[in-house]
């Protein structure tokens, strides 16, 4: 018999357990941690946010017979696919389970969660279970070679992502066995694709010397994992320029930078803690004069949740300040409102005299 | 325009007989449209019929029998077994309105004004032109007689159009009256076939031979060999009389002292209690009624309203009971849960009274629409202005939510429920002449409330273990479904063999079943019901529908045990 994956060695552990106590007629179950924010403490030291004890066991009774009967068939699924060599979307997976019977997920969410909880369970990320998200990485532009490998040949692929005029070269979903070549001195992060676009457009990143990366709104696994790759690598720093608001200050790049509660089991991959937040600050709102629209209640509400239970936030004296700060403003800044001063005052004021000023930053 | 003298409008002003306001105002007597008045001169002479019998404590049989005559046109015919009436006062008692024997006592009688059945034959000489016949016998050796009766409306007075003896052999004694006028005759929640089958159902012990104008024949055989207990007639209670009334007391007594008045006419008001009211009142308790002023009457009436006096007697009024009324809701209709209950008697404006509610719940009932409600006043169904009725309003009013029903807010829940709801009292409080709805006194509506909420409680702990049963059937179900999955997915997993996944659902069932224990279940089973009886005064339109293949069965069975109810053709 050949070596056994370690996931599936851990799958087989699992399952085994489970049979054990069927055999002996006692209650099976199942344990994986609890996957919240109130689960995951901020770890100072590597600048991540991992899980705390916290756990979650689903013994096995009338009511959770289903939801366990769907975690073992997709746990099965799983193996299969590991032990093929294959993979399958999140989406694919659901439909797999249409051939179960009564077993069958109605919704994908459901699915997804079930995954997620065999994720959680295994200590792994999705990909090592063998499924993949449909999501995209995010979109890259700049000095930088991407060495990938051919699907047919398996021969190298080298990338220049300088060669893509007024595109972009798109992060595939599964990062890990890509290589860099770079002479860059930043990465830049950037929350819109309509900021991106501009960046690329009036080729930023050969005035400055960087990568641009267009996050597309909250940073999916396999971007955070580019982004992390990428500077670990290179030893290239990582500046983020958002909205100024608090979806783009705690979803986006608290996320980016220390990861989610969600799937904080494997955070410390995906996270770049590394990652230094230029803009648009509150303070920025107000040097820079630039045109507001006034906070809805669902956004104060969004920053004071952040303040008491996001322990990222509770670390940090500077962004509680910042929050603090926007709450009183009762106003958010766009990317965009920059063109206020001119449509290239962003590329030709605003980013020079941020990097340049490291005091204006927040953490 | 020329102005005109206070004497000459005077001379437009002229008294008017009752007869006369209520020919104009038919409406008040429930005469309104010829589909109620069918139902309602069956019910005033039913109504009378069953009192004279009861009163004479003979076990009632009341023949009643329709005939149609045109298309617009009907005979009623309703005959009783009743004492008879002694021939002088047979026409005051049917054309003369209010003249009655109920009026100036307190009993729990049907009738109560005088004006039911007189105004019957109003309806029908005001639509046909036609004089009523009343046929009456008071014992073996005595004669019969048969009057021609009209009302004259001026004068509120007895037109005897013709007066006969006849001979009436098959009768020992009773009375039989026949009426001709405009009807309308329907079936439905408002019909005369309904009201008769729910006054079968509340007075168990009458038995009454039903011919309809479609010439077929249901009988409702009596269920019991009991009469109900004789309504005792009480005085009025202190607290129950208003001044104007008191006023013609005083007037109208015999007593020669005001002490030996108050101890005379009214009820619980001993010595003791008529000196504590004379001096509440600042008046002699040797003070001869008849010399009291209209200011001493009202002190009077002031005194007692500050003297307390123990509440009426209650044995003067006697309830259905709950098994009778519970049986009488499972006859009606095939449910899943019944119960009923009866509530100690209570008071208002010195009346006693009790409220008697039930409920049925479930099985063939439609669960999205309004529950259906049966009031009763005095063993009387209620047939029309549900909306005004005292009843109603208890009933918008309970919370029902929190008892298993849906209810938006102070309306009629919705679900499959059936609520009956009796009042019985020495004086029914009814907000109009033609006796359709209660009115709304605090006291009657918390009673009400209060006998609800008892039925509301025990059919909330039904509706939960039904709801408990439900689940743990759906769980049993997800059980027996999702075994083989974890089976079959450990056996992927493991590569175990068949006969091990056998043994893990095998172990599976015992885990999960072990501790589950026996399934009840809740079925309809319900003896006593009766559908021949529910179909009567169903609309017509469900006769044409297909009957469900289980209600025939039942049916069958039904006529195989030769039942009591007869529906001969």
């Amino acid at each position: 018999m050949e070596t056994e994956k370690p996931v599936v060695k851990k799958i087989r552990e699992v399952a085994q357990r489970i049979y054990n106590k069927i055999r002996l007629i006692e209650q099976p179950q199942m344990e994986m941690p609890i996957r919240a924010l109130s689960n995951v403490s901020y770890n100072d030291k590597d600048g991540y946010f991992e899980l705390m004890g916290k756990k979650k066991v689903r013994t096995l009774t009338a009511s959770t017979i289903k939801t366990f009967a769907q975690t073992l068939r997709m746990m099965n699924l799983s193996k299969e696919i590991i032990e093929k060599d294959d993979m399958a979307t999140k989406r694919e997976a659901y439909y797999v389970s249409k051939n179960w019977g009564d077993a069958r997920f109605k919704e994908q969410p459901e699915s997804d969660t079930v995954m997620d909880d065999i994720e959680a369970m295994m200590q792994v990320n999705r990909e090592q279970i063998g499924f993949i998200p449909e999501e995209k990485g995010g979109d890259v532009a700049g000095k930088l070679v991407v060495i990938d490998k051919d699907a047919d040949t398996g021969k190298e692929v080298r990338i220049d992502c300088t060669k893509f005029g007024s595109g972009a070269y798109s992060v595939p979903s599964s990062v890990e066995d890509l290589k860099f070549e770079t002479e860059a001195k930043f990465i830049l992060a950037i929350e819109t694709a309509g900021m991106f676009q501009r960046l690329v457009k009036h080729n930023y990143w050969k005035k400055s010397n960087c990568i641009l990366i267009s996050l597309g709104g909250v940073p999916t696994r396999a971007c955070r994992r580019f982004i992390r790759k990428l500077s670990d690598d290179n030893k290239l720093p990582v500046y983020v320029f958002t909205d100024g608001d608090f979806y783009g200050y705690f979803n986006i790049y608290r996320t980016l930078k220390v990861g989610s509660g969600n799937a904080a089991h494997i955070n410390e991959y995906f996270c770049v803690p590394q990652a230094q937040f230029i803009g648009i600050t509150p303070q920025d709102i107000i040097d820079y004069k630039l045109p507001t629209h006034p906070l809805k209640d669902v956004d104060i509400k969004r920053a004071k949740d952040a303040l008491k239970n996001d322990p990222f936030v509770k670390h940090y004296k500077e962004w509680q300040k910042a929050a603090d700060q926007q709450i009183k403003m009762k106003a958010r800044a766009e990317q965009q409102a920059l063109a206020k001063w001119g449509l290239n005052f962003v590329i030709d004021k605003y980013l020079p005299d941020k990097m340049k000023n490291s005091k204006t930053w927040l953490p | 325009m020329a102005k005109k003298s206070a004497e000459e409008l005077a001379k437009k002003h002229r008294e008017i007989s009752i007869a006369e306001f209520f020919e104009k105002n038919r409406h008040l007597l429930g005469f309104d449209n010829p589909r109620r008045a069918l139902m309602t001169a069956v019910k005033e002479a039913v109504d009378n019929a069953l009192d004279a019998c009861e009163e004479a404590r003979i076990m009632p049989e009341v023949n009643v029998e329709l005939i149609q005559l045109s298309e617009t046109r009907f005979r009623m015919i309703v005959e009783d077994n009743g004492p008879g009436i002694i021939k002088a006062q047979v026409p005051k008692i049917f054309a003369k309105l209010l003249y009655g024997s109920k009026f100036h006592k307190l009993s729990a009688t049907r009738g109560q004004q005088g004006i039911g059945i007189s105004a019957a034959v109003l309806y029908g000489q005001l639509t046909t032109g036609k004089p009523a016949t009343i046929l009456s016998k008071t014992g073996k050796e005595k004669p019969a007689y048969q009057i021609k009766l009209k009302i004259d409306t001026q004068t509120n007075s007895p037109d005897i159009i013709s007066d006969e003896e006849v001979s009436w052999e098959e009768k020992e004694h009773g009375t039989r009256i026949e009426i001709d006028f405009e009807g309308t005759y329907n079936k439905g929640r408002q019909s005369v076939d309904e009201y008769l089958k729910e006054t079968a159902i509340v007075n168990p012990h009458v038995t009454i031979i039903y011919t309809n104008p479609e010439a077929s024949q249901i009988i409702f055989p009596r269920a019991t060999e009991e009469m109900p207990p004789e309504p005792t007639e009480i005085k009025p209670h202190p607290y129950g009389v208003e001044l104007g009334r008191l006023m013609k007391m005083l007037q109208l007594t015999a007593a020669k002292t005001l002490q030996q008045f108050l101890t005379d006419e009214f009820v619980r008001v001993g010595s003791g209690t008529a000196k504590q009211i004379c001096e509440n009142s600042a008046l002699l308790p040797k003070t001869s009624p008849k010399k009291i002023s209209r200011e001493m009457a009202e002190n009077l009436y002031n005194g007692i309203q500050k003297t307390k006096i123990i509440a009426p007697p209650t044995d003067c009024i006697s309830p259905i009971g709950e098994e009778a009324l519970e049986k009488g809701l499972r006859k009606e209709i095939n449910a899943e849960f019944y119960c009923a209950t009866t509530r100690p008697p209570s008071v208002y404006r010195g009346n006693p009274f009790i409220i008697e509610a039930g409920l049925a719940y479930g099985g063939d009932q439609p669960g999205d629409k309004s529950i259906r409600i049966m009031r009763f006043a005095n063993r009387v169904p209620l047939l029309y202005q549900q909306g005004a009725c005292a009843i109603t309003n208890a009933i918008q009013t309970t919370s029902w939510r929190s008892y298993g029903l849906q209810q938006s807010k102070s309306s009629l829940p919705i679900g499959p429920c059936s609520v009956v709801v009796h009042m019985t009292s020495v004086w029914v409080p009814f907000t109009s002449e033609s006796k359709e709805a209660l009115a709304h006194y605090n006291e009657i509506v918390k009673e009400i409330k209060l006998a609800l909420q008892e039925c509301g409680r025990k059919l909330a702990s039904f509706v939960n273990k039904k709801r408990k049963i439900k689940e743990e059937g759906k769980k049993r179900g997800y059980i027996e479904k999702y075994i083989p999955h974890v089976a079959d997915a450990l056996k992927e997993l493991l590569g175990l063999e068949e006969i091990k996944a056998k043994e893990i659902e095998d172990n599976l069932v015992e885990i999960l079943e072990h501790t589950r224990g026996e399934l009840e279940e809740i079925k309809v089973d319900n003896p006593d019901y009766d559908p021949e009886l529910a179909n009567i005064g169903k609309e017509n339109k469900e006769d044409d529908e297909e009957e469900p293949e289980e209600k025939k069965v039942k049916k069958e069975k039904k006529e195989e045990k030769e039942d009591k109810q007869t529906t001969l053709s």
